[in-house]
């Protein structure tokens, strides 16, 4: 009986050896597992797909780096969607860092796509303070809101920014957020009250809230959770990147975790019932 | 005075804009904008005033060279940094004081503070984030027990969850027939995620919407005072 005690108390040490393993060695070879597309995935893919091309958007940048290995992946895929379909894209960002991440993956995707021009079809806003407040001061008067982009140039001196007064002329709002600000606010603003259609990409921690906002109302259209998200969005562009091979890392990694769960609840049980019969 | 004036010109700004939100026509929709344009100016501020206070607090902890003081150090030093490359070399997208040269540049790839936040603090921010997945395993073995009813409800949803998420969940039940769809992992997940977690969001949401309600009001009509400071 005493590996079942054993099956108690396990060294926290080897939890987090296996863990390592676990997630490192899939990183480095792939294992290539099946990967499905979800409803609310698929539903982004299709809002953005419906977009006429020249339509902007407006993709708000709610992240820094510690989440950037679940969302910078799904801010690449919607740009190579929005730059394949002739989509331009306004961007903003609500969290400081969030125009780092931005530039990043702006500086990845418009490798590929020599035709994208800065100004015309994408323009990075940079970072206002103020969350809420912001985004519903840029609903009632963008030009006072961002006067200039991240550079400091006035954004009259850009074609893309013509004619962008309040979110009118903007095909649908996307929020790439790990927390507040974030896409719980956009939903509140840009959809709720300005009746705009919102998308989101979020952490795995934080879809379960958000997907309370995925319902009949379409208050959210769609919404890409965690890595598993940016990976079926990757599928769903036809551009496999970091998102899908690290989802072979996050599988193993929860069968890990999931195996261990049950090895502590035998021993749990066999140590329950040897004290019973003790008793 | 000191408490009165704050306190008067909360509830005459927190009235007006609950007011503009009913009626958004001149004058109260103007005024709303204003006050928004304000809000956006003072948070501008406020960055500053919190880096200030980084400086403040910091500098205290070190002079009383509290417990684990030298952290204190890193963390000034390492601001300081950021702040003198942001200055002195600006960013990607904004000039500095001092032009960064064409071949620095091309040699680094990055003006100073890029180069620093992209080589160093990116994977800082990540390895602290991605620590957690080491303490959530050694969380999940011990707290995941059948201890009772709920628990193991808990410890099932958890599991189906955990599997149906991931690509795994899809490689398992993926020989399952369409007719038995709803056995699929993934389905199984999806299901949990719909119904029964989006039921009990919406109840803490709707929760912690009147809960906000009920806290704006106490502060609009001064009976919530602490954000005054003081007793």
């Amino acid at each position: 009986m005493k590996i079942f005690e054993r099956f108690l108390h396990i060294d926290r040490r080897i939890i987090f050896v296996l863990i390592f393993i676990g997630v490192a060695l899939p990183l480095i070879w792939t294992l290539g597992f099946n990967l499905e597309v979800t409803e609310n995935v698929q539903s982004v893919y299709d809002l953005l797909e419906g977009l006429e091309p020249g339509t902007r958007i407006l993709i708000s940048f709610d992240y820094g780096p510690s989440t950037k290995p679940e969302i910078q992946p799904m801010a690449i895929a919607l740009m190579e969607q929005a730059f394949t379909n002739r989509i331009r894209i306004i961007a903003i960002a609500l969290w400081p860092m969030g125009v780092q991440m931005c530039n990043e993956a702006f500086e990845k995707v418009s490798a590929e796509y020599p035709n994208i021009e800065y100004g015309i079809d994408f323009i990075n806003l940079g970072y206002k303070a103020g969350g809420m407040v912001t985004m519903n001061h840029m609903a009632k008067d963008f030009r006072r809101t961002f006067p200039a982009d991240a550079g400091g140039n006035p954004i009259d001196e850009f074609p893309i920014m013509k004619g962008i007064k309040n979110f009118d002329k903007l095909g649908c709002v996307i929020s790439l957020s790990a927390g507040d600000p974030g896409l719980k606010f956009w939903v509140m603003i840009a959809h709720d009250t300005f009746g705009k259609p919102v998308v989101g990409g979020t952490t795995a921690v934080q879809a379960p809230i958000m997907l309370s906002y995925v319902n009949d109302q379409q208050q959210l259209v769609g919404l890409l959770g965690g890595l598993k998200g940016a990976a079926e969005y990757e599928l769903l562009v036809n551009k496999p990147g970091f998102a899908t091979k690290g989802m072979d890392a996050q599988s193993v990694a929860h069968l890990i975790i999931i195996i261990f769960i049950l090895i502590g609840n035998i021993g749990y049980f066999a140590t329950r019932k040897k004290d019973t019969l003790k008793a | 005075m000191r408490r009165q004036i704050p306190l008067l010109i909360t509830f005459f700004v927190g009235t007006l804009i609950i007011v503009s939100e009913f009626i958004p026509h001149k004058p109260f929709g103007n005024l709303s904008t204003s006050l928004e344009g304000w809000f956006l100016i003072i948070s501008g501020f406020a960055i500053i005033l919190g880096q200030l206070n980084l400086f403040k607090v910091n500098i205290v902890k070190i002079s009383r060279k509290a417990p684990n003081w030298p952290y204190y150090v890193i963390a000034l030093v390492s601001f300081s940094v950021m702040v003198i490359c942001g200055i002195l070399w600006g960013t990607q997208q904004q000039p500095g004081l001092i032009p960064y040269s064409d071949k620095m540049l091309n040699f680094f790839g990055y003006k100073p503070f890029d180069y620093i936040f992209k080589y160093i603090f990116e994977n800082l921010s990540a390895t602290m984030f991605s620590l957690l997945a080491f303490f959530m395993a050694s969380a999940s073995y011990r707290a995941f027990r059948a201890r009772s009813p709920e628990s193991t409800l808990l410890l099932v949803a958890a599991v189906l969850v955990m599997l149906g998420r991931t690509t795994i969940g899809s490689t398992l039940t993926g020989w399952i027939p369409d007719s038995l769809g709803f056995l699929h992992l993934p389905n199984i997940a999806s299901f949990i995620m719909k119904y029964p977690n989006t039921a009990g969001q919406r109840a803490i949401l709707i929760c912690a919407g009147l809960g906000v309600i009920g806290s704006s009001l106490r502060i609009i009509l001064g009976i919530e005072r602490t954000y005054l400071g003081g007793k």
